[in-house]
């Protein structure tokens, strides 16, 4: 039965198997999670200059100073979160709708050039970022003019070939005599995927939501290059700013850092199910 | 009547194929606007002495330019050396705790899975910030804490050329195998019970199950994150840009970072392209001897 002998006579020998497995799982998951507990744990001391500080990995007092400091340090550290907000929400919703239709229809409709169509945008996942980072930067910024606007932090990912794949995998699993019946029906497609196709991929659509939500929000690079006012940044670039411009402070700095990770941290675990399934989407087969 | 059926036949498929085109219309406009056209501006851009206001045609001036850079191969050499040093052990350890995972219960499994996706969650930046200062050179940082510990002097983790790419490795090392432990560990459970079942009859031992049964049936899993691993490490540049800048001495400069350096620091847009096909190259070829030595005998 299974991969682990479970017919261990004795319990003793089964319990010390176990504990051991259990003890070294504990001790990588402790390393693990060990940065993001400093992190937390460090941004409850008071602002005071590193060098004057001796930090340890318990707590003495918990002070909210540093979060405070984060806040006075820069007159944006505001508009940095309601930016990171705005754009990953846009990114999200435009990713949601536009790759769950294009999925779809790459999935279940027929149409000429469909299939050459499908794998020049497969092929095209295979191309590194900094190919089209330069040419994407001067349209963007050059062309368009659009530098410093949400528009060029929305833009570029409004859909994303990865999300496309994603659906796609899914809804070939949903059976075509359901569509081809609505059809017989009279249902047109547009119909059939408002009413048929979106309910069905509820999950799906809630995975890319969550996935294309945290990509969005996390993002350092693009909003790096294509932002130049402080009023304009998102929470990660603006932590940038605020560590280079200041390396001594280091409680805020990780009061900064705490706060750009705890939205996600919040989302991770009231809908843990959908991101730890959403990550084996289309890497298993099967 | 049959001549009307195909009649109405078609009119079906053409109406389909209307609506076909218009679900994917804004995916493929998107797609043009945003990758096709600068992947073909890449090769335009790559033949020119770029300059906003009218550039001028070089030929394969900045190719042969990075060639005959040396810290192009440097840079090179060091994304290979930081690529061998990081994904396979990371594949390994993915391996080795989601095999450890296995026996227990699915809410333990949940649990972990949990646990050692967390880093994943959290943004690049802000881990960043935290490992600079694990690293902190001062006596105090936690690094210099543990391995005073073990009686060993203060180290200048990323300020010096002999410890700055191991630092970048350690930090690799422990934070990115959450994707890999979920993957491996869905392919796992995938595996049919009644192998397990004929192997136990045979008295097969946890081992020899390994050996004959996990691994070869992992192997396509392992492939596809060896070639994601890769391609991945292959375009790294945030850890390197924020951690390190590439030094000291371009101890850790990463191609990644070289051309992000060319391009939007010394705003040579030229070269930067070239170098960034060149890694596309580079990438492909990687990927393809991957293809070869390992998908021999996969079917998909």
């Amino acid at each position: 039965m299974g991969l682990f002998n479970n017919s261990i006579k004795s319990k003793g020998s089964l319990f010390a198997r176990n504990g051991l497995i259990i003890t070294c799982l504990l001790l990588f998951a402790a390393a693990t999670i060990f940065p993001i507990y400093f992190m937390i744990i460090s941004s409850f001391g008071d602002p005071v200059e590193a060098g004057a500080m001796s930090y340890s990995i318990i707590p003495s007092k918990i002070s909210f100073e540093s979060y405070k400091f984060f806040f006075n340090f820069s007159a944006h550290s505001w508009d940095w979160l309601k930016n990171s907000f705005i754009v990953a929400a846009c990114i999200t919703v435009s990713n949601v709708f536009f790759a769950t239709l294009a999925g779809y229809a790459f999935a279940k409709m027929k149409f000429r050039g469909k299939g050459i169509l499908f794998a020049i945008l497969l092929g095209s996942m295979m191309i590194p970022t900094q190919v089209t980072q330069v040419p994407l930067y001067i349209l963007i910024v050059n062309i368009f003019e659009l530098q410093n606007t949400y528009t060029a932090l929305i833009m570029p990912s409004i859909v994303t070939v990865y999300n496309i794949f994603l659906v796609k995998q899914f809804m070939s699993s949903i059976p075509v005599e359901i569509i081809e019946a609505a059809k017989i029906e009279g249902c047109s497609q547009p119909k059939i995927f408002w009413y048929i196709i979106m309910p069905l991929s509820k999950t799906v659509m809630a995975v890319l939501a969550i996935l294309t939500f945290m990509a969005a929000w996390n993002d350092f690079f693009w909003p790096f290059l294509v932002t130049n006012t402080m009023d304009m940044q998102t929470i990660q670039v603006g932590l940038k700013n605020f560590r280079f411009a200041n390396t001594t402070y280091f409680a805020p700095m990780m009061a900064g850092a705490t706060i750009s990770a705890v939205p996600m941290f919040i989302l991770f675990f009231s809908l843990q199910k959908y991101f730890l399934e959403g990550v084996a989407v289309g890497a298993v087969k099967g | 009547m049959n001549q009307m059926l195909t009649k109405r036949k078609k009119l079906k498929l053409e109406s389909d194929s209307g609506w076909g085109y218009a679900f994917i219309a804004v995916a493929l406009i998107a797609f043009s606007l945003f990758t096709a056209y600068p992947v073909i501006n890449a090769f335009i851009i790559s033949l020119q002495e770029y300059r906003p206001l009218g550039s001028t045609y070089v030929g394969l001036e900045n190719f042969v330019n990075s060639f005959s850079d040396e810290l192009f191969w440097k840079a090179l050499k060091n994304t290979l050396v930081y690529t061998l040093l990081t994904v396979p052990f990371n594949i390994l350890l993915s391996f080795l705790v989601a095999i450890l995972i296995m026996p227990f219960k699915k809410r333990t499994q949940t649990i972990f899975k949990a646990v050692y996706y967390l880093p994943a969650v959290a943004s690049g930046v802000s881990l960043a910030v935290v490992w600079l200062w694990i690293f902190d050179p001062l006596k105090s940082g936690i690094a210099n804490q543990v391995v005073g510990f073990f009686g060993i002097s203060n180290q200048n983790w990323l300020g010096s050329s002999a410890t700055a790419m191991f630092s970048l490795v350690l930090m690799s090392w422990l934070s990115s195998h959450g994707t890999a432990i979920i993957i491996y560990l869905a392919a796992l459970l995938s595996i049919d019970n009644s192998y397990y079942e004929a192997a136990d009859i045979d008295g097969a031992t946890f081992l020899q199950k390994l050996r004959f049964i996990v691994i070869p049936f992992l192997k396509p899993t392992t492939l596809f994150l060896l070639v994601t691993g890769a391609i991945g490490s292959f375009q790294v540049f945030q850890n390197a840009y924020l951690m390190t800048g590439g030094g000291p001495d371009h101890a850790t400069t990463m191609v990644g970072l070289l051309i992000f350096n060319n391009a939007f620091t010394y705003f040579e847009f030229g070269e930067a392209a070239a170098q960034s096909l060149l890694l596309a190259a580079v990438i492909a070829l990687i990927s393809f001897v991957q293809f070869k030595i390992l998908g021999k005998d996969i079917e998909y």
